[in-house]
């Protein structure tokens, strides 16, 4: 494949319906062969095939990966990108008078697409230099300003299929990376010297075993002390600054038994280097050191990721708005509406302000911000919200407010400071420091009280010995270690997990809070009900085809597939339904008013329904869920068959609830919903009246959930801007697949699968996780307790003690690795 | 054996450049992305007629 091929340099007449054997692209007229059965769009694809099936290495075509469906444009102008706001917010000066920019664009996931990427400068004149991280998605381009716009750039992007989007978080971004390569340098430095301490140390043990000159002994001494102080003023300084931050807050952090076994180790190890006599410990606090930082740098890796995946689906939300000025419309990022401009808005595009309506009609779905699930219907003069979406028709829209001041940015502060206000959960591990804190500092007085007694000279070295042994090394890794494996394979499994603290929170059951709409229901109107004979249905459908109102496409997806049939005189009755005229009968499709309207007497009878039918419909229509919206159908003046539309409840919804109201959780159902629709889902789904709450607004649902808060761990599951809030506040927030941004920004863990079986999966595998943490911190508490024995009756050589200290780090690495917390992908397919 | 106390510091030295050398290099952000330029290599370099930039 050649950039030839995507047709970017060279415009060749193609024949659509011939495909490259190799490629799958299409075959130019020219090249086309009309007797083989293999064809080619250039040399370098014949030449490729002619290898792989040299080598019978055909299967390669079964992959269907490489079978890439034909690169789409979206078409979009991106003008946005040319505005002085967007320069000002994403754009930053590069050397040589250059403008730079970073985008996130979608579509990149593999070596091609960096090939294809990094020669935006061939491509479009002007470009300097164009740099992909092919991990985060995210491109570096610089251009000269005055020779190529930044949407010319934007639209070949989107020509070779990665839709770009502008990065937001370039200043945290910077101060990361800072941080990143800070601790890389520590850890490289740390690993580095506890190597030549441990050679050193290993001169020093075999000196021990076999003999050794005092001054060759003395000298390596002295050269392993010379080597680990630079050890504990760099990489190491960050334990001693986390243990004084701990005492200055009266906190307990794990780096406060660290820092006094290494404190005490350095100091016994530097007077005994002095008075040449005793034992140093340098080797083991070197390589304490290292593991340490790895362990930390691990953590740090594993959680960022998953974060790094939920910014990504962030990016990827609209952030600009259609303007229109003087009859032009040009498209404008939504950092840069003022009120007062007019905003022209599709069908299926989301306000991008607050307004009111000035011209046309349409109904909005307001559930991202109410949990309202069904859409109501606007009219000129109408208040609507930004973030809601415009399902029906186009809208020209008056800005009131935008921005700071929009009712959806005055919920995102709350959300924000909700967040703010939540205090952090103390790991298991840390709350353990504190007790082996004091544990091990009576210990050690115990052991110098005692040995002071029998044996004087030796009580200060024993008790120091106690110290050392005693770092909890393996301790501390054992959380980090066991976290990070398992928030890794849960993102494996669609779950991105962005802190530690909630896996330990999900493990015990406690308060399940769910919102409805979007969460426990599919968030979309489906057809749920339907009474009436087959043949009706193409009619319906063809009926309903041409119309974007919701119910429509609650028809479309249910019978997808379903041929149509040719309409005439097809009328859209505001309010009331569809009117056409199908193989030359009159067919209405609309409210029960609407429809009722046109029955006559004088119906005919159709096909076969009889009046007997008809009863049976009408009791059909007395029985139906009150919570459906209900569609009548009549053909030739006689009602022939009713549906029901409304928000489904997700088909794992039953058995998920099921499961973990089983495990101990007890759920409660928040909706902003009416409070019938809500009764009748809660029903169905078995939660009793005192766990529903219906008609919340998004301050009401905070409410609620900082009350609950007050007696025990609140579970916050929800998808819209309306739970942001909640999400914040609660105990542990998740956000659900296909949820709103500000969700995706607050939610501590994002699920990107749809259903709610990954609740159970992931309470699962928090439990799992905690045994896996309990088991390391049982392990390593079982080294250092016998340790400090063999410490305390002075049987500790350095070189037991050089080999305790990794081997129980080395148990707990293990350990947390081969445990199954989250299932492996592979072997997840086979049980699902 | 005393050659030892000039072949250790020695050694130190070396260790101490080889540090130095990754202090370095992990500072101008060699080690930001580890992915890409494992990829980027396999690409033929582009052609020589590259335009330098106006």
């Amino acid at each position: 494949m050649s950039t030839d091929t995507l047709g970017v340099t060279t415009p060749v007449a193609t024949s659509a319906d011939v495909s490259c054997t190799h490629c799958g692209l299409d075959v130019p007229d020219g090249l086309v062969d009309a007797n083989a059965s293999t064809q080619f769009c250039c040399t370098g694809c014949h030449t490729a095939y002619g290898i792989l099936h040299a080598h019978g290495l055909d299967q390669y075509y079964q992959f269907a990966e490489r079978r890439e469906h034909a690169v789409t444009s979206s078409g979009r102008l991106y003008e946005e990108f040319d505005h002085p706001s967007f320069a000002q917010l994403y754009v930053t000066t590069a050397n040589g008078g250059l403008s730079r920019t970073e985008l996130y664009l979608e579509g990149v996931h593999c070596s091609s697409c960096v090939w294809l990427v990094e020669r935006m400068p061939l491509l479009v004149p002007g470009v300097a230099r164009a740099e992909l991280d092919v991990g985060r998605s995210l491109a570096v381009i610089e251009w000269d300003l005055t020779a190529v716009p930044l949407s010319d750039i934007a639209r070949s992007l989107d020509t070779l299929g990665y839709p770009p989007h502008p990065f937001r978080g370039v200043a945290r971004d910077a101060m990361r990376r800072k941080e990143d390569r800070a601790m890389l340098v520590r850890i490289g430095v740390a690993g580095a010297i506890a190597i030549n301490v441990m050679l050193a140390a290993l001169a020093l043990y075999s000196g021990a075993l076999n003999g050794m000159d005092p001054q060759y002994e003395r000298f390596f001494r002295w050269v392993s002390l010379a080597v680990i102080v630079p050890a504990f003023v760099w990489p190491g300084r960050v334990f001693f600054a986390g243990a004084v931050a701990a005492l200055r807050t009266r906190s307990l952090h794990m780096d406060l038994p660290i820092a006094i076994a290494l404190a005490a180790g350095f100091i016994r190890g530097a007077i005994n280097t002095f008075t040449d006599h005793g034992p140093v410990y340098f080797d083991g606090l070197a390589i304490l050191i290292f593991a340490l930082l790895v362990g930390r740098f691990l953590q740090q890796r594993g959680q960022r990721m998953a974060a790094d995946a939920a910014e990504l689906l962030h990016a990827v939300a609209p952030s600009s708005a259609r303007i229109v000025e003087g009859g032009v419309r040009r498209a404008l990022p939504a950092e840069a509406l003022v009120s007062g401009m007019v905003l022209d808005v599709r069908a299926g595009e989301s306000f991008a302000a607050d307004g009111v309506i000035l011209e046309g009609r349409s109904t909005v779905n307001a559930a991202l911000l109410t949990g309202e699930s069904r859409p109501t219907s606007v009219d000129i003069g109408a208040r609507v919200f930004a973030g809601t979406l415009n399902v029906q028709a186009p809208v020209l829209v008056r800005v009131e407010e935008a921005g700071e001041s929009s009712r959806i940015a005055k919920l995102l502060r709350q959300v924000e400071e909700s967040a703010r206000r939540r205090a952090p959960v103390v790991q298991l591990a840390n709350r353990m420091a504190g007790i082996f804190v004091a544990v091990v500092l009576v210990a050690a007085v115990v052991t110098f009280v005692v040995t002071n007694r029998v044996a004087p000279d030796q009580a200060l070295d024993n008790a120091i010995a106690l110290l050392i042994v005693t770092c909890p090394c393996a301790l501390a890794l054992a959380t980090p270690l066991a976290i990070t494996v398992a928030v890794g394979r849960a993102a494996g499994r669609g779950m991105l997990i962005k802190g530690g603290d909630a896996l330990e929170l999900l493990a015990t059951p406690g308060t399940l809070v769910l919102d409805k709409t979007g969460t426990i229901t599919e968030g979309r109107t489906a057809l749920v009900a339907w009474h009436g004979p087959e043949w009706v249905k193409p009619w319906v459908l063809s009926l309903e085809q041409g119309s974007s109102h919701p119910l429509a496409d609650g028809f479309r997806r249910a019978w997808d597939g379903l041929a149509t049939l040719d309409v005439s005189d097809v009328s859209h009755v505001s309010g009331g339904g569809m009117l056409g005229t199908v193989q030359g009968r009159e067919v209405r499709v609309g409210s029960p008013r609407f429809v009722e309207r046109g029955v006559t007497e004088r119906g005919v009878m159709e096909r076969g329904v009889t009046d007997a039918d008809e009863v049976a419909l009408r009791h059909a229509i007395g029985a139906m869920d009150k919570t459906l919206t209900p569609v009548h159908v009549a053909v030739d003046g006689r009602l022939v068959a009713v549906a029901g539309l409304g928000d489904r409840v997700r088909d794992d919804a039953m058995a998920s609830l099921q499961l973990l109201r089983a495990a101990g959780w007890r759920t409660v159902m928040l909706s902003g919903d009416a409070p019938d629709v809500v009764a009748a889902v809660g029903r169905s789904l078995d939660f009793s009246a005192d766990e529903l709450v219906a008609a919340a607004t998004p301050e009401d649902k905070l409410r609620f959930v900082e009350a609950l808060k007050r007696n025990g761990s609140v579970v916050m599951v929800g998808d819209g801007v309306n739970d942001a809030a909640a999400i914040a506040a609660a105990s542990v927030g998740i956000g659900v697949h296909g949820g709103a941004e500000a969700c995706l920004a607050t939610a501590d863990i994002y699920l990107t699968r749809a259903g709610l079986s990954a609740l159970i999966e992931l309470t699962e595998g928090a439990t799992r996780t905690m045994h896996v943490i309990r088991r390391n911190i049982a392990c390593s508490l079982a080294y250092n307790l016998l340790g400090a024995g063999l410490a305390a009756v002075g049987l500790l050589s350095p070189l037991v003690a050089a080999i305790l200290m990794p081997t129980s780090s080395i148990t707990v690495v293990l350990g947390s690795w081969y445990s199954f917390t989250f299932l492996r992908t592979a072997s997840a397919e086979a049980r699902t | 054996m005393s050659v030892v106390f000039v072949v250790l510091p020695l050694a130190l030295l070396i260790v101490g450049a080889a540090v130095g050398a990754f202090v370095w290099s992990a500072r101008s952000g060699q080690f930001d992305d580890l992915n890409t330029p494992a990829v980027r290599m396999l690409h033929d370099d582009a052609p020589t007629a590259t335009k330098p930039v106006p």
